[in-house]
């Protein structure tokens, strides 16, 4: 079997995600091919030629995959993957945007957000909300799978696989870069943290999330934060910890004024350890967290970072 | 300029899911269903898009049985002008919903698509890439901006960072991300008027689309449940269970 991964980076270094990834398919068995698809991205193919259990990586280094639209990827990977029994990514916004074109492209289903792989055909994934986990088995040729990060380990680094330059260049033509606009944050992200600190609505208002920071500084936390916060443009959206934000398995999660709707618990009842500050005692929060504190979060936040 | 909304009925969110004994799927007896809540963004842009002028006709279709009708006249009361169903007792998985919905692109010839992101049922994330890709269109996923001008359309999406701007070339396919609008209520006198729209009805055997999926659902279980915690008395007890009991920090 032959298991090509196309890398999570952006132009600069790999993402901590594709380690995963690759951990991933060596549940499967078979010898792994890492693509890099981006522009002036040498360093990023040097790092995934790094990663423990990779025995190749392609490097297609080309303007029309500097901000990996979906369009131009997708006929990159379609054309390369057709030689491969297995094509994954990881399930980001990113691979969730251009994986399953490519599986439309080479008409196969693709099974998405995969938490264990039971064999080479046979995969687990969770479903309405993580409210049930599903068993599939997929008889098509290729299996197309974007691969949860949170419900892996990072393979080791330490390897020295082969880079291949490939020089095949595909431009849809139907799609075009404008800008970004990326929020600028010194803390970890939250999806590689260890310990994730989230914010909801009973935080009240943007500057009262401030009342994390000293914690988190404390913890080496990534601060989230619930659906109910965005929402009220207390904080970014890229901070939304849940079923449509990112899905996190930090050892600790703490999780302060937030209530625990199921879309919340989505993205974080996979957690080792959970902490809820609330001051409902009938908050859901409290029936899946390990340790309860029920009090006003004010009062908690100031004393809990004093005594860390 | 005509939009097309697919939509999908699926469990209300707020009911709390349960797996059958058997293993064998989610018990949806007697379960109240609903709009997936991101079709419901989907339907309220391109009825924005009509308001503003730039829309003239907003075309909702939906796949499956005849219950599925019951969504479209919701679709209809929020103000698309016609649906359509196409009928049929499978369950069709993304793709072979992109290829239904493949056809009905090239029979409407719609200028833009609007989708929802993901179905909070199979939370696949995937039809709106893959009818992009059946018909070449440009797509704009997780959109929380959609800007339409000169032949182009400018989507605004988020991203794990932060956001990010593309511009697609008409026709395009656009799936919705939660902030892209706060969708309306349908009032008593749309509903009633919705029920006079047309709604026309066409079998998915007439589409010549393979229905059956390569895809088999081994089982389904309930996740691991956790252990019931304990609560805290203080601060002070908290740090204490954390430091020496849990051993996280």
């Amino acid at each position: 079997m032959a298991i090509l991964i196309i890398a999570e980076h952006n132009n600069q270094s790999l993402k901590g995600e594709t380690r995963k990834v690759v951990q991933a398919a060596t549940a499967i068995g078979g010898d792994i091919t890492v693509l890099v698809a981006g522009f002036n991205c040498a360093g990023v193919a040097a790092e995934a030629a790094a990663i423990a259990g990779v025995s190749k990586v392609l490097s297609a280094d080309n303007a029309a995959y500097e901000h990996q639209l979906a369009e131009n990827v997708a006929a990159l990977v379609t054309e390369l993957g057709k030689d491969y029994s297995h094509i994954l990514a990881a399930a980001t916004t990113t691979g969730k945007n251009f994986l399953p074109r490519v599986a439309a492209l080479l008409d196969v289903a693709q099974i998405s957000d995969v938490i264990a792989i039971e064999s080479a055909d046979t995969f687990v994934r969770p479903i309405y909300a993580g409210n049930a986990i599903a068993t599939v088995q997929s008889t098509d040729s290729i299996k197309v799978l974007t691969v949860r990060p949170a419900a892996f380990r990072a393979a080791e680094t330490g390897n020295n696989a082969a880079v291949e330059t490939i020089a095949v260049v595909q431009d849809a033509g139907v799609s075009r870069f404008i800008s970004a606009e990326l929020t600028k944050s010194e803390r970890p992200e939250l999806t590689a943290a260890r310990v994730v600190i989230s914010g909801g609505r009973g935080m009240q208002n943007g500057e009262n999330f401030a009342l994390l920071n000293g914690i988190a500084d404390k913890l080496g936390a990534a601060i989230g934060a619930s659906r109910a916060a965005v929402d009220a443009g207390f904080v970014p959206n890229d901070m939304q910890v849940g079923q449509t934000g990112k899905i996190v398995a930090p050892e600790l999660y703490i999780a302060v004024g937030i209530s625990g709707a199921i879309q919340h618990l989505a993205g974080m009842k996979d957690s080792k350890v959970i902490v809820a500050i609330n001051k409902d005692a009938e908050a859901p929060i409290f029936q899946i967290a390990d340790y309860g504190l029920v009090a006003d979060l004010f009062t908690v936040l100031p004393e809990l970072e004093q005594q860390l | 300029m005509k939009i097309l909304v697919p939509v999908k009925r699926v469990i209300d969110y707020n009911v709390k899911v349960r797996v059958k004994a058997d293993l064998s799927g989610v018990d949806l007896a007697n379960v109240k269903m609903a709009l997936n809540p991101f079709c419901e963004i989907a339907i309220e842009e391109a009825v924005r898009l009509k308001e503003a002028g730039s829309a003239t006709e907003v075309v909702v279709v939906s796949i499956g049985t005849a219950a599925v009708q019951e969504q479209l006249r919701t679709a209809l009361a929020l103000g698309a002008d016609r649906a359509l169903h196409i009928e049929t007792d499978l369950n069709p998985d993304s793709l072979q919903v992109a290829k239904l919905l493949a056809k009905v692109v090239a029979d409407e010839q719609p200028g833009l698509v609007i989708l929802g992101k993901q179905a909070i049922d199979s939370d696949n994330n995937q039809t709106g890439q893959m009818l992009a890709a059946l018909t070449g269109m440009g797509q704009g996923t997780f959109a929380s901006k959609v800007v339409l001008a000169d032949g182009k359309v400018q989507v605004t999406r988020e991203i794990d960072g932060g956001l990010q701007t593309v511009e697609l070339t008409l026709p395009a396919v656009v799936s919705t991300d939660l902030r892209l609008n706060e969708p309306r209520y349908a009032s008593l006198p749309n509903i009633m008027k919705a029920k006079k729209k047309p709604l026309d009805v066409k079998a998915a055997d007439s589409f010549g689309v393979n229905l059956q999926s390569n895809v088999k659902l081994l089982k389904v279980a309930a996740p691991a449940t956790r252990q019931g915690g304990i609560k805290v008395e203080s601060v002070a007890q908290l740090v204490d269970k954390l430091k020496h009991e849990a051993k996280v920090i």
